[in-house]
């Protein structure tokens, strides 16, 4: 491991990862190395979470290839310096701010999106110039296993390294320096990289998770909008990996009067995308293993929970699956209330005033999004400044992941640090300031021995007094 | 009966805990968030700077013995500068950015939202007490926080007349100077924060973002470093020189993360440059430093003998060419200049931060570059001084520190349109500007749909010619779309 790292320590200094060639047909070789293994990638989804070619394409593979063409495409312009503007005193002088690889960075990935969240990253780390060790997840073992023998087919060895292996593995990379170190996982694990980070002044970005909300407001009333509405819920919850994602919707936040209404939609959708029987369930992931099943499947343990299932709640311990199950008004203090449920149970929270869901929100730390279907513009208005979160999605969920132009980060227990796009440049960046002076003219103020003219002048120039300056200078002004 | 000393409080955890939750409380009422409020209170910050200059100027004379003109310039007058950009720039840097939004998802719109973070905590150093607390705090209240500002104990009359013009201008329900050392300042840190600014060293720093990572809050550290000059032949020797001794001597004498910390030149310009440094130094402050009202002291006689120890390293003092007199007892040491000293020895290795200049030698001036390198440590700055545009070139793309200067020194600090931050033990995160509004901001992204245009696609159940069109979605690509959708028609 070691000397892994000393490899890729040595090609950065070499500087071959800073030419804007390399990092070009590095991407341009993870392109094709997605475009010539879709089957592969397809097959280890399938095989670590059961998921169908559509939702890995939409997911994952789309998502990369995306990412991959659009950094490309901008690359040039990303690369190159900011021009800054100066001040009339600081004539002649030009600033700029360059943006600079930091070096060898370590990046973490999680099991659920195992490819997107593996790649995305590494290709904002290539995009910077920086050498690479990536840390995929072993709980998706196919892909893992995929990445690890495939990166190595298609990009530069000597500067982008995958390394496979659990928990141990981790640790060990933990207790080296890293120029940064990017981390998608839990809010516990995070805690531990950062504490590590820290040894070193190794600055991160934790992009973890918490539990998403969906307010629903009155548009429900709306036949049509109700409709579209239902289906992005049911979209937004089981259907990225089966609510196992952090942007998942986790629970849904609706008044009294509407819950029913909202409720048969949602049961309606779940049955025509994904069939209402457990053992023939389709289009849906499973779960990724018997530990998180396990964990799951707890959750409903609890009677007062399980007695607030309305639709749903079987399980195939052995195919790893959970029927799509909405609950109905939990209590609020049992654990699917307060723990991020990462999986395919909806609670619905009934409000008497859909207005309260700020106050419920706000009572839980800042999620990584908020989704909220209103028209309201007044409740928008209320619901952007009055709660916190990684980002707001109105009238829709998930989407928000697929702009490249906004920054994709959490806030608070959700994470810091953002990516995607030129986002994603820029997390893996150090952003140099650059000033380049003349030697004359000289300002003789500048310099001591001090005098009361030197004084004046110095404190009209940092007012930016050009007015006075002059007056001084010209004796009209007294010192 | 209890004394004087026993009736005053404790600053303890639970004393921290009080702070926070009622800053936490007047947050949540939304006190700080509105763009009255944050101009209120950067227009309260300006009049407590013009109010009371004299009481600062003393303050600092007394913690630092620095000169009128420093502390005028460089604490007060920058700070008040600080305060005016943010009042006039705020209204914009409040208004949302508008973000491009693409084909896939088509109808919406998009922007980002600056909103604040919440309750943060400042940390600031001893050697520019007022700006270093002041100007992050400008930060934190621009953007609509609620704040924390930990002053230095080292400088101790700065930290107490900061503490008391805080609460008299300052809106003391949303911002509060909490005073003291080491326990304050842990038990300061025992506490969730949504940001944390410290202005320090690397050893401290340490602390500070290990204790952020139990909370995971995100930290900006403003750390330091050895910031070398290169100096080139073939220049402005006078200016050049004049330049290093205002960003070494001029700075507090020498006490400043951005100050030149060593020289690297050629071993045939050396004695050229000795012998410049030597007629400067005697012409800005006499033949006499010592009378010169011109030069801060060190600030305590920890640092005077931290510094001591590195001018007695065996093969150190030998290299001393100008200077290296010391009066411990009115903590003065004289600007000091020292040639060719071994790469291990102490004030090579460590950062010197005082009136000790260092020249290393070099055969080429080009070999400066690996000097620099080979340190393994990044600095918060790096200078050159060259005509020469290759080698200024070079200079831009091999040297990584926080901001680099070529032709001058330490000037970067002034301009806000520059971020101001280090790389590595130099620290993260940067300030002053905007760049500051945006570090104690956290910048919502907002997309905004509609109910019209619901792409089945998105839905199961899935099919061959869902993935069609999925896939020529994301290429972007119309015909590819127009192809899925007729191919779809068809089956």
């Amino acid at each position: 491991m070691e000397e892994s790292i000393a490899e890729l320590r040595e090609t950065f200094r070499s500087g071959t990862t800073k030419s804007v060639s390399w990092r070009k047909k590095q991407l341009r070789a993870l392109l094709d190395l997605v475009n010539e293994n879709e089957d592969s990638i397809f097959q280890a989804l399938d095989q670590d979470l059961g998921k169908s070619r559509v939702e890995s394409y939409r997911d994952e593979i789309g998502v990369i290839k995306k990412s991959a063409a659009y950094s490309l495409s901008c690359l040039d312009k990303w690369m190159a310096p900011k021009k800054g503007e100066l001040p009339l005193l600081f004539f002649p002088a030009k600033a700029e701010v360059m943006p600079e690889p930091l070096g060898v960075v370590l990046i973490f990935s999680s099991w659920n999106f195992p490819i997107t969240l593996a790649l995305d990253p590494l290709i904002g780390a290539i995009s910077a110039g920086n050498t690479v060790l990536l840390k995929p997840s072993e709980l998706a073992p196919a892909c893992m296993s995929f990445l690890t023998q495939t990166i190595p087919r298609y990009l530069d060895n000597k500067a982008i390294k995958v390394i496979g292996g659990g928990a141990d593995v981790g640790e060990r990379l933990l207790e080296l320096k890293w120029d940064k170190i990017f981390f998608t996982g839990s809010p516990r694990v995070g805690r531990l990289v950062m504490t590590a980070a820290a040894k070193y002044l190794t600055p991160v970005t934790l992009e973890l998770g918490g539990k998403c909300p969906a307010i629903v407001d009155n548009t429900l009333s709306n036949p049509s909008k109700a409709k579209v509405t239902a289906k992005r819920i049911v979209g937004g919850k089981w259907g990225p990996c089966t609510g196992q994602a952090c942007i998942a919707i986790d629970y849904v936040l609706v008044e009294e009067k509407l819950a029913s209404t909202l409720i048969e939609m949602v049961k309606k959708y779940i049955k025509r995308f994904y069939g209402d029987d457990l053992k023939e369930l389709k289009s849906i992931s499973r779960i990724v293993n018997k530990h998180q099943f396990q964990r799951l499947a707890n959750l409903l343990k609890d009677p007062h929970v399980a007695a607030s299932v309305v639709y749903g709640g079987s399980v195939d311990e052995e195919k790893l699956v959970i029927e799509p199950t909405i609950l109905l008004d939990p209590p609020l203090d049992s654990e699917i209330m307060n723990e991020e449920i990462f999986g395919p149970l909806l609670p619905i929270i009934t409000l008497k005033n859909i207005e309260e869901s700020i106050e419920f929100i706000n009572s839980k730390p800042n999620p990584l999004v908020i989704y909220a279907f209103t028209e309201n513009e007044t409740f928008k208005k209320r619901i952007l400044s009055e709660t916190s979160s990684g980002s707001v999605t109105f009238n829709d969920s998930m989407i928000q992941f697929l702009c490249d132009s906004l920054p994709f980060g959490g806030v608070g227990q959700s994470g810091f640090g953002r990516y995607h796009g030129k986002y994603s440049f820029d997390t893996f960046s150090h952003e140099k300031s650059v000033l380049h002076r003349a030697f004359y003219p000289e300002l003789e103020p500048r310099y001591p021995p001090w005098t009361n003219f030197k004084f004046s002048f110095l404190k009209l120039a940092y007012a930016f007094d050009y007015f006075g300056l002059i007056l001084l200078m010209s004796g009209f002004r007294k010192s | 009966m209890a004394s004087e000393e026993e009736k005053k409080a404790v600053f303890d955890a639970e004393s921290a805990k009080e702070v926070v939750k009622e800053l936490r409380a007047s947050f949540a009422a939304g006190k700080t968030k509105s763009y009255e409020w944050r101009s209120t209170q950067l227009n309260a910050m300006l009049k407590m700077m013009e109010e009371n200059e004299p009481q600062i100027l003393a303050a600092l004379r007394d913690d630092l013995s620095k000169p009128e003109l420093e502390s005028s310039i460089f604490e007060v007058a920058m700070v008040k500068s600080s305060c005016r950009v943010a009042l006039k720039k705020l209204k914009h840097w409040i208004r949302p950015e508008k973000a491009k939004t693409s084909l896939i998802t088509f109808p919406s719109s998009a922007e980002i939202v600056s909103e604040p973070l919440g309750v943060v905590l400042v940390i600031s150093a001893w050697n520019y007490p007022f700006l270093l607390s002041l100007d992050p705090v400008i930060g934190a209240i621009a953007a609509g926080n609620a704040v924390v500002l930990k002053p230095s104990e080292i400088a101790p009359a700065t930290s107490s007349l900061l503490a008391r013009l805080a609460a008299d201008y300052l809106d003391h329900s949303c911002i509060k100077v909490v005073e003291g050392a080491v326990p304050e300042t842990s038990a300061l840190l025992e506490q969730k924060w949504d940001k944390i600014l410290y202005t320090g060293n690397g050893r401290i720093a340490r602390i500070v973002m290990a204790a952020a990572a139990k909370h995971l809050t995100p930290v900006v550290l403003e750390l330091g470093g050895k910031s070398p000059v290169i100096v080139d032949s073939d220049i402005n020797l006078q200016v050049a020189t004049r330049r290093i001794i205002a960003g070494k001597w001029g700075c507090n004498n020498g006490q400043a993360c951005i100050s030149p910390d060593y020289i690297i030149t050629t071993k045939s310009y050396a004695q050229k440059l000795v012998d410049s440094f030597k007629c400067e130094l005697e012409r800005f402050y006499g033949k006499n430093p010592f009378e010169s009202k011109d030069l801060s002291r060190i600030v305590n006689s920890n640092h005077f003998a931290r510094l001591s120890k590195l001018l007695d390293e065996d093969k150190v003092s030998s290299k001393i060419v100008h200077g290296g007199e010391r009066d411990e007892a009115n903590l003065r040491i004289a600007p000091t200049i020292l040639l060719d000293v071994p790469q291990d020895s102490l004030i090579m290795t460590e950062e010197i931060f005082g009136p000790l200049l260092p020249i290393t030698l070099v055969d080429k001036v080009e070999d400066s570059f690996d000097v620099i390198n080979s340190s393994g440590t990044k600095p918060l700055a790096a200078y050159l001084f060259t005509n020469n545009k290759k080698l200024k070139e070079k200079f831009v793309a091999t040297v990584s520190a926080g901001g680099l200067v070529v032709n001058d020194t330490t000037v970067h600090l002034t301009e806000h349109t520059l971020p101001f931050g280090g790389v590595g033990d130099s620290g993260m995160g940067a300030y002053h500007g905007k760049f500051s509004f945006d570090t104690f901001s956290h910048k919502k992204a907002v997309l905004y749909r509609g109910f019209a245009c619901d792409a089945f696609v998105r839905y199961p159940p899935y099919s061959r010619g869902k993935l069609r069109l999925l896939e020529a979605l994301f290429n972007g690509s119309f015909f590819g779309i127009i192809r899925a959708l007729l191919g779809w028609f068809k089956s």
